[in-house]
């Protein structure tokens, strides 16, 4: 039948759910894991001082004395200094700020008792008021009887569903995530990259080694520029070498990248000689811990950019391109003119540059570099990318996938961590997680229990 | 519709069976009868419904409505064991043998003869030898699979059957990957199942053989069943206007033509232990037919003229000056294009959606600074689809999802974006239905009346005879002859050269 105008593109919207069929799966987990771990939350620092102010306002009249007491730390200094600032405002008389422990505000207690003050209430937080001293504050101090502890109210949430939770999750699957993206990579060309997790130690080695030797905690932020890039580029070396291995000499990747596995594990355990590396400056965890924008990690943003980066490359470019002709069809693809060595050195490369950036943000959280980092990491890698979507066997697989996959392994992980799962139980649950998500695959591509279903008349 | 000439009944009736699939009716109400001792030709073209009601009745496809009557009463055939229960046995295509195990032990896979519980390696052998005596074969049952050629990995399937006591065997494209020694070979066996009482459905797209050696002939389209004769009733036009469903004037549409000068010149071509010392030349407008038997050469011929292969010796000019074709890449940037023998493993890549395969080659066109403009490729495939009606819902199928018709068509456009001078085609319509084939010998005749220099690989002789201007023919890895003008030429005159 003749086909009129430029052809249009297939359903977007059904291809979407296909494609991303486990963002529906990451839906359910979060919305279970949101339904266990449903909780009274204790409000804390300026956000506690809000409610308890209006609860303030609300019960007790307005001239009354009130003695703020919280414990040392930053968030408790925010509590005091809000509730201090708002009570003032409206027209609370501040009798006295308590940072510190028990004793001090005991003397702080005592202080008010002997001034003959008088005292209405005792503004505290939730652990505050599990201090013995204010409890019986009353009893302990006859000139004070009558004042009651008063504490911000509670509210009902899902622990999981806390935004310190949810950006401890995404932290948590950074380094994951990111050397995903390489390995993602290499198994739509029907490969495989055992070695990422040994290239993240060897990387966070070499970074930590680089920076002793600028200086170790008086290294400078260029010095410490470097030594990152130093640390990548090493690791893409590796991953080049891996890849002439594996085109040139046609060794079968997962043979090679085992190889290099050892290889690289052990030139980080010999520049490191066996120990963890941790002459670095505070300004190193920049990275690794620091949260710049928005309050989200950036190593989050990293790794958020750097998904962006990856999708438009496999699925704009001509190099994308080639990296699913070459997993498709290697033989068909060569016969089309395409350097298909050429397409595979570079998915070795970009693995092992993945895997140097996971080894650097590794180092940065750590605030150090040891060779024993990322240890079995190649298996969590792997699994995100296959529970994402990816077939092992090549030729089809979703960048972004990849990165629903990394957050479905983390939710779990999570997850059970809030339900305190024994460890020993989560790595049981974890396997049978992916094992369950190949399962789901398979059973979408091929409709084997429909067949079963429909029996012919006879 | 029954033989009236037979006093017998049949052996199996299939009546008014329905199969959809989603978005497609497979088969409407089709059709089919078999007597006993006969041999059945099964014919239309691709995506007529053939696989599908066989695969019905093997029970390996549930069918939606319908009735099976084996021996006039009523089988359900809802599974493979049915089937072989009732006396069914298909030899696909692809035959369905463990390469790395022998030949007894695929005979009796599942079924091993045991004495008390072990495997009785002289029992299956005993009875191996009798089935392939019966058969008129000598095989080695202890070979292994993989070491045996086609032919007589087929006659392992075949054994395979009758031990299962098989009463119908379906064979699915028998001769595709024989020489025309082991053709003759297999119309033996066939004939001695035929006397031994076993009826035979034969499934091929070479219509000689379906004259050869059919009986009658049932003829498919678009999942019905179209008609059913007795085969000496039938001509080569009639089974193919049945089969195309439209009166064909010309089955070979070649132009005559005028070929110009040389353009590609091949000298002392050799490559160790497939190619020796082989020189020609294709002119321009010419369409000049490789052929040979199996393992001559020719694909391998092919292959190092595009830099497939690596070659030990010869030159390679195009208009007049040489070129160093060191892999695909080079042959393809220098205007010469392979349309390669197996489509599916070497063509194209099934995974990937149709537009992208067909601008895969030629992606530097379609994209700016590395980034691929979606639009251009979508619009220049819409043209190649309209000129060359590929039947395709959208550019974003997958192209494993095409027809083999439209696959090639597919493969072809790929090529023609390219503006290749020299095309290459290797067994351009091999597994292709018949109106199809009538489109791509249009294609090649117009191609090469544009001037474009065509290497037309084939072992079909009428298509060779039909479609190309000169012949070359090939004898274990040399030229052996060349007949300068192919209309004049005889399929005997080519045979010989063919045999040395």
């Amino acid at each position: 039948m003749p086909v009129e105008g430029p052809l249009k593109s297939g359903g977007a919207v059904s291809r979407f759910a296909t494609h991303y069929g486990m963002l529906g799966v990451l839906a359910l987990l979060g919305l279970f894991f949101s339904w266990v771990t449903i909780q009274e939350q204790d409000r804390t620092g300026a956000d506690a001082a809000k409610y308890l102010a209006r609860r303030l306002a609300a019960d007790a009249p307005k001239p009354s004395r009130v003695l703020i007491v919280a414990k040392a730390g930053e968030e408790d200094a925010r509590f005091a200094d809000t509730l201090e600032a708002i009570l003032k405002k409206e027209g609370f008389t501040v009798a006295g700020k308590v940072q510190g422990d028990p004793r001090e505000a005991k003397k702080a207690l005592q202080e008010i008792a002997d001034a003959g003050g008088r005292l209405d209430v005792i503004a505290t937080t939730r652990e505050g008021a599990d201090w013995q001293v204010l409890a019986t504050a009353g009893r302990a101090f006859p000139a004070l009887a009558g004042v009651k502890v008063r504490i911000p109210a509670t509210y009902t949430w899902p622990t999981f569903l806390k935004i310190e939770n949810l950006k401890n999750v995404a932290n948590q699957i950074v380094v994951i995530a990111v050397v995903a993206i390489g390995m993602t990579m290499v198994i739509i060309t029907g490969g495989i990259d055992l070695s990422v997790g040994s290239l993240i130690a060897l990387s966070a080695v070499v970074a930590a080694w680089l920076i002793r030797r600028a200086g170790g905690e008086g290294a400078s932020g260029a010095a410490l520029v470097f030594a990152c890039l130093g640390a990548i580029a090493a690791c893409g070396l590796v991953g080049a070498f891996s890849g002439l291995v594996i085109t040139v000499f046609r060794i079968p990747p997962f043979i090679a990248t085992l190889g290099m596995m050892q290889v690289a594990s052990g030139l980080a355990f010999l520049l490191a000689q066996g120990q963890s590396i941790y002459q670095i400056p505070d300004s190193f965890t920049w990275l690794g811990r620091g949260a710049d924008l928005l309050g989200l990690p950036n190593a989050v943003i990293l790794m958020v950019l750097l998904y962006a980066a990856a999708w438009v490359l496999m699925s704009r470019t001509v190099l994308g391109r080639y990296i699913y002709a070459v997993g498709g069809n290697r033989e068909a693809t060569r016969l089309s003119g395409i350097r298909v060595r050429t397409v595979l050195l570079f998915v070795y490369v970009a693995s092992g540059l993945a895997a140097g950036l996971g080894g650097v943000v590794t180092a940065s959280q750590l605030k150090s570099g040891a060779p024993t980092y990322g240890q079995m990491y190649e298996l969590y890698v792997i699994a995100a990318v296959v529970v994402g979507g990816t077939s092992l066997a090549g030729g089809e697989g979703k960048v972004l996938g990849t990165l629903i996959g990394a957050f479905i392994i983390a939710v779990i992980w999570n997850g059970m961590n809030l339900t305190h799962v024994e460890s020993y139980t989560q790595k049981v649950v974890l396997g049978l997680v992916i094992l369950a998500a190949v399962l789901l695959d398979t059973l979408k591509t091929r409709s084997w229990p429909w067949r079963f279903l429909t029996r012919p008349p006879v | 519709m029954a033989d009236p000439s037979s006093p017998r009944a049949p052996l199996l009736v299939m009546e008014g069976v329905d199969k959809s699939f989603p978005g497609v009716q497979a088969l409407k109400k089709a059709r089919l009868d078999l007597y006993a001792g006969e041999v059945l030709a099964l014919l239309g073209e691709n995506g007529a419904g053939k696989s599908t009601l066989i695969k019905v009745l093997a029970g390996a496809l549930p069918r939606d409505t319908g009735t099976l009557l084996l021996d006039g009463r009523p089988v359900a055939m809802a599974s493979p064991l049915d089937a072989r229960r009732a006396g069914v046995a298909v030899i696909y295509q692809e035959f369905n043998l463990i390469p790395t195990l022998s030949a007894r032990e695929n005979i009796f896979l599942g079924r091993e003869r045991t004495t008390a519980g072990f495997f009785s390696r002289r029992r299956e052998s005993a009875q191996a030898r009798l089935l392939f005596d019966r058969i008129g074969v000598r095989i080695d049952p202890e070979a292994l699979c993989r070491a045996l050629t086609i032919a007589q990995q087929q006659v392992v399937e075949i054994a395979k059957a009758l031990s299962l006591g098989a009463r119908i065997i379906v064979m699915d494209e028998p001769s595709a990957t024989l020489t025309s020694q082991e053709v003759e070979r297999l119309f033996a066996v066939i004939r001695d199942l035929k006397a031994a009482g076993i009826a035979v459905i034969y499934i091929s797209h070479r219509l000689e053989e379906v004259f050869r050696i059919a009986d009658r002939a049932t003829v498919m389209r678009d999942g019905e069943t179209i008609a059913t004769r007795a085969v000496r009733d039938l001509t080569r036009e009639t089974l193919i206007e049945m089969m195309v469903g439209r009166p064909i004037e010309k089955e070979f549409p070649k132009t005559a033509a005028t070929p110009g000068e040389p353009r590609l010149v091949v000298e002392g071509l050799s490559r160790a232990g497939a190619v020796r010392g082989v020189s020609f030349a294709v002119r321009r407008g010419e369409v000049l037919a490789l052929t040979g038997l199996v393992g001559s050469g020719r694909t391998e011929v092919a292959r190092l003229i595009f830099g497939a292969d690596r070659r030990d010796a010869g030159t390679i000019r195009l208009d007049g000056r040489r070129l160093d074709i060191r892999s695909p890449r080079d042959a393809i940037r220098n205007g010469i294009c392979l349309l390669a023998e197996d489509r599916k493993a070497q063509g194209l890549v099934l995974g990937l959606p149709v537009g992208e395969n067909f601008s895969l080659p030629n992606l530097g066109r379609f994209s700016k600074a590395g980034f691929v403009r979606r639009r251009r490729e979508r619009e220049a495939f819409a043209v190649h689809a309209r000129n060359l009606r590929i039947k395709v819902p959208n550019a974003d199928t997958p192209a494993r999802n095409l027809s083999g018709g439209n696959q090639q068509k597919l493969v072809l456009a790929k090529w023609l974006e390219s503006n290749s001078e020299v095309l290459i085609f290797d067994e351009p319509t091999r597994g292709i239905d018949v109106g199809t084939k009538y489109e791509i010998y249009l294609l090649i005749s117009n191609l090469a009346a544009a001037g474009k220099s065509i290497l037309m690989i084939s072992s079909e002789l009428p298509e060779v005879l039909g479609m190309s201007d000169r012949i070359l023919v090939m004898h274990e890895g040399r030229l052996s002859g060349e007949i300068a003008d192919a209309r004049a030429a005889t399929q005997e005159q080519v045979l010989a050269l063919a045999v040395g």
